[in-house]
């Protein structure tokens, strides 16, 4: 690492209509560094380093690269300056192999007819003249479109040839890539690494990562440091835009802070230590101890016994995977993101075909009225002949003697009690009856859209979607919807211009809160949230821990699925390991240390590792 | 060198995505370019028959607004279509490409002819009709729902499917005529089973359209199932997410489609040409309608106003192109201008495009012993700041 600075920018602001996204940021980045861009959701980073990358303008300030101003206009200006961003939503073609979509836009060498011309023009000029000499001149003028033509159509046809020719930029910092693979056969970070190849094989000197770990798991973020270690040690400068504070940690050489648009300080790494960069990147003194209470009373909701689930492609995801959970704790879920998290949380929830296992939920109705939700009265009747119901005063119920009609009054009435908890096995159930029973789930998924929230409708309308079958109106209740969107918008601090904007226009954090809030605020019995907090802030991550605890002494059996193996260890009670769709290990959360999980998430993963070679 | 690097590339023209703030922006330009449409029509028409542009526009609006029976005739051939529009819409809605309804009607038609032929004889036209109306039903819902199974089922793609269904529609309708009157023109006529006049001929089926086109808004825009159709074609993922029968969605939003459908084929047979012809009797109305259910961004009020159009162009231009002995297909040219009009300025609405000066005199004022100064002008980076912001919104959809 030098001490001159490639990039140095002077004073930028920019602003979106009213919202100023950067304020009069000055900021330097070194030859042969590796900079971090520390900031909470919103705070700017990206937009900062998308005017470097020439997709935005910026109202105000220079850009100086080697000392030289310049303007970056477009993404072109920047390549032209050596600068290539990689965005956090990758822009690859699928149906592409790795090596088309590296070559895709690369301009062919110009050909111009007239130029050719003239050269064999002052050749044969220079030469002598003599009849042989205007035969060649001659017959290399008409080939010259020939020429022209075949220069176009010389494209390397043979895509193993063209993966070839790029081989030895993969090689040289160590990217473990099948050139030849169609993008669409990718996993996320595989296709990473194509955009990474792609800004190299520009030529690139300067590379921004936007939150380039947000969908890799713990072995691939290895991975993708020690290859931009390896570009580092080439003299290239690397920027991360990232807010999780370990990696920055160990990673990166010096640190910049934005905070709200500002540029607060930059720091060397080495001088620095976790909890004074998050001071810096919130603004105020933050706790980052998870307030955890012991279970009260926890008791089994749900029992999973040798559960097997196929994955879209007919393969065991969740082989034989037995646990239970309890009302009233955290079940965290670790695991190497898709060792089958996925399949078991989709599996419980009736989205995912069971091929077989029980999945028995303990309803708990004990000294509960029984309703005419989900049973019919001839159902109720045959229940009461088997000693389920007690009356308020606690007598058992048989309806001897009673008629239909009277049987309806005391079941409206809430004096039909139940004596036990209520076991109902869920394998045949379909996801809305599951969902109805009080068991949601909410899966946060890469794009946060699509699973769970429409984008292009509001936010009220996304609030509806779980409630708007209740009622026997042929017509959706939109007052419901409105008071819920209304009060997560004020308890969850989502920032939205109103409560009828799509939530395709939030940012990522402020759909997530919607989504998570909007499966908490449904009184759940069961609440599986899986990774609620990808991607969000230290303050907005609290939040939603936060929450989950709430639902935890509200009896409520929560799941929790996460990456971060610091947040499991505060958050949960227990924790369960999957590895290769079958589980590790369950452990005490209070007395398992990290290398103890971390151990138990590779335990069988020998297999895993050889095809990923 | 910055400056050579960039005057390099400039561009005169810049295409940037817009969102209008007030809606009423966006409807301006679409009622400018409705009248672009019309003056363009009028250019070509004075080309075509060197008449004057006011004896066009005399006979436009004469031939739709003339007489009482015109306007009658107005209405009532805006109903029709807007009944084939409503039909196709729930279907749009969810992202199903239904471009079937000709051959849904054509259906409904087919069903309701069938009725006629072998039960007119024996029963009378108080019995026959419900028959009627219940077997053009049932004869538009078996063509809505076979392709809607199949895409249920095995996911096949539906446009083709129903753009196929169409031609066997015609060919059956065809092979049925030629069975029940062997010897005719290819025209079959009835004399039974003629939809009583509330009114004049006209105003019982604007009502039903109408109706149902109030119907159909309703139940779209508040009812649980519009709701539903809703989630299934913004997000079919989501859809399975909260517990939607995804299948059960499609196929009960093409039964509905299929009634609407053996409506409007009903009313055509019964009420309006009281004869079936493979072609004649839904004229390309089921194609038609396509665009004015796009046109109105599938809200069935709006749907009012553009099927009216429609027609009004249709009729309009039609009286003129009698009077100058233009042929029967001048209407058509008319109408496929009024569409191109329409459809293009959704462009405008959608994308802004700004004109950049060519800054060769802010360029030459530059001092060059300033090498630190700004290279561009103030001004053109105030536009270019501009059309970034539109950008950034262009780039969240």
């Amino acid at each position: 690492m030098s001490n001159t600075p490639v990039i140095k920018l002077k004073g930028i602001s920019k602003s979106f209509g009213e919202v100023k996204a950067n304020q009069n940021v000055d900021l330097e980045i070194m030859e042969g560094e590796i900079l971090s861009i520390l900031g909470e959701n919103g705070s700017g980073k990206t937009t900062l380093m998308n005017m470097i990358a020439g997709i935005y303008y910026p109202d105000e300030g220079e850009i100086f690269i080697k000392g030289k101003k310049v303007t970056i206009a477009s993404p072109k200006d920047a390549f032209a300056n050596k600068i290539g961003m990689i965005h956090q939503h990758f822009k690859l073609v699928d149906v592409f192999t790795a090596a088309d979509n590296v070559i895709l836009g690369e301009e062919m060498p110009r050909y111009s007819i007239a130029k050719e011309y003239r050269a064999a023009k002052e050749k044969y000029n220079a030469s002598q003249k003599k009849a042989k000499d205007f035969c060649v001149f001659a017959l290399r003028t008409i080939a010259l479109p020939f020429i022209k033509l075949g220069k176009k159509i010389a494209f390397n046809h043979l895509s193993g040839a063209r993966a070839k020719s790029l081989q030895p930029i993969a090689d040289k910092y160590g990217f473990k890539i099948k050139l030849t693979k169609k993008i669409y056969d990718m996993s996320v970070s595989e296709k990473q690494t194509v955009e990474i190849i792609k800004v190299l094989y520009r030529g690139v000197d300067i590379l921004i990562l936007d939150e380039p770990t947000a969908v890799l798991t713990p072995q691939e973020i290895k991975t993708l440091f020690a290859v931009l270690r390896e570009m580092k040690k080439d003299g290239k400068s690397i920027v991360i835009i990232t807010h999780k504070l370990n990696e920055v940690m160990e990673i990166s050489d010096r640190v910049a802070v934005l905070r709200k648009g500002e540029h607060i300080a930059t720091v060397k790494t080495s001088e620095t230590n976790e909890k004074a960069l998050a001071d810096m990147m919130v603004g105020k003194k933050l706790d980052l101890n998870i307030d955890r209470k012991d279970p009260v009373d926890p008791k089994v909701r749900l029992e999973v016994r040798n559960l097997t689930v196929l994955n879209s492609d007919g393969l065991k995801a969740i082989d034989d995977v037995s646990f239970d959970i309890n009302g009233g704790e955290i079940l965290g879920i670790a695991g190497i993101s898709g060792n089958g998290q996925k399949e078991l949380l989709e599996g419980i929830a009736g989205l995912q075909k069971k091929e077989s296992g029980d999945i028995i939920f303990h309803n708990p109705k004990k000294d509960k009225p029984v309703t005419f939700f989900h049973k019919t009265l001839r159902k109720i009747k045959k229940m009461a002949e088997e000693g389920f119901f007690h009356d308020p005063d606690g007598k058992k119920w048989d309806f001897k003697g009673l008629s239909n009609k009277e049987i309806t009054r005391l079941v409206n009435e809430e004096k039909v009690l139940f004596y036990e908890d209520e076991i109902i096995d869920l394998r045949h159930r379909t996801p809305r009856e599951i969902q109805e029973l009080g068991i949601k789930l909410s899966f946060v998924p890469e794009d946060r859209l699509n699973m769970g929230l429409v984008g292009n409708m509001s936010i009220i309308d996304n609030m509806a979607l779980r409630s708007y079958r209740k009622g026997k109106s042929v017509f959706v209740n939109k007052k419901r919807p409105k008071n819920l969107a209304d009060k997560i918008i004020d308890e969850l601090e989502v920032v939205t211009p109103s409560d009828m904007t799509p939530v395709r226009r939030l940012s990522g954090g402020n759909v997530q809160k919607v989504l998570v809030g909007r499966e908490i605020s449904s009184s759940p019995k069961v609440l599986m949230a899986a990774y609620p907090v990808r991607g969000l802030d230290i303050n907005s991550s609290y939040l939603i821990y936060n929450l989950l605890n709430q639902q935890k002494e509200k009896n409520v059996a929560v799941v929790y699925v996460g990456e971060d193996l610091d947040v499991l260890l505060g958050l949960c009670d227990r924790i369960l390991v999957l590895c290769g769709g079958k589980v590790s290990g369950i452990v005490d959360a209070r007395k398992v240390t990290k290398e103890e999980v971390g151990l138990l998430m590779t335990r069988h993963s020998d297999n895993t590792e050889v095809n990923d070679d | 060198m910055t400056n050579e690097s960039k005057s390099g590339r400039e561009r005169l023209l810049h295409i940037t995505k817009r969102e209008f703030s007030q809606k009423w922006k966006a409807y301006a330009v679409r009622a400018v370019a409705f009248l672009l449409a019309i003056l363009i029509c009028g250019i070509v028409s004075t080309i075509l028959t060197k008449k004057s542009m006011g004896r066009f526009f005399y006979d436009l609006f004469d031939g739709a607004f003339g007489t009482e029976r015109r306007l009658w005739d107005l209405f009532h051939n805006t109903a029709l279509l807007l009944l084939v529009a409503l039909a196709v819409t729930p279907a749009f809605k969810m992202k199903f490409w239904n471009i079937g309804a000709e051959g849904q009607v054509l259906m409904g038609a087919l069903a309701c002819s069938a009725c006629i032929q072998y039960f007119g004889k024996t029963l009378s036209d108080g019995a026959l009709i419900p028959v009627m109306l219940l077997a053009s039903m049932a004869g538009g819902v078996i063509w809505a729902v076979i392709p809607a199974l199949f895409k249920a089922k095995w996911n096949t793609n539906e446009t083709l499917f129903t753009l196929m269904m169409n031609y066997i529609a015609t060919c059956f309708t065809a092979y049925c005529i030629a069975v029940w009157a062997p010897l005719g023109s290819g025209t079959l006529t009835f004399k039974l089973g003629h939809l009583p006049e509330v009114g004049n001929q006209f105003l019982l089926k604007i009502l039903v359209a109408v109706a149902l086109m109030v119907f159909l808004f309703v139940y779209l825009r508040y009812s649980k199932h519009g709701y539903e159709i809703n989630v299934v074609g913004e997000s079919e993922r989501t859809a399975k997410y909260v517990g939607i029968n995804v299948k059960k969605v499609i196929i009960r939003t093409m039964i509905l489609c299929g009634i609407l459908c053996g409506i409007a084929g009903f009313l055509l047979v019964s009420g309006t040409h009281h004869a079936l012809h493979k072609t004649d009797t839904v004229a390309g109305r089921g194609f038609t309608a396509i665009l004015v259910s796009w046109l109105a961004k599938f809200n069935p009020l709006t749907m009012g106003l553009t099927a009216f159009l429609v027609v009004f162009i249709q009729k309009g231009t039609g009286q003129f192109s009698t009077l100058s002995g233009l042929g029967a297909s001048y209407p058509d040219v008319m109408t496929g201008i009024f569409f191109i009009m329409i459809i293009s300025c959704e462009f405008f609405i959608n994308y802004k495009v700004v004109f950049k000066k060519r800054s060769k005199k802010t360029e030459a004022k530059i001092e060059p012993p300033a090498p630190e100064a700004a290279p561009s002008a103030e001004e053109e980076n105030v536009e270019r700041i501009e059309t970034l912001d539109q950008t950034e919104t262009g780039g969240e959809e």
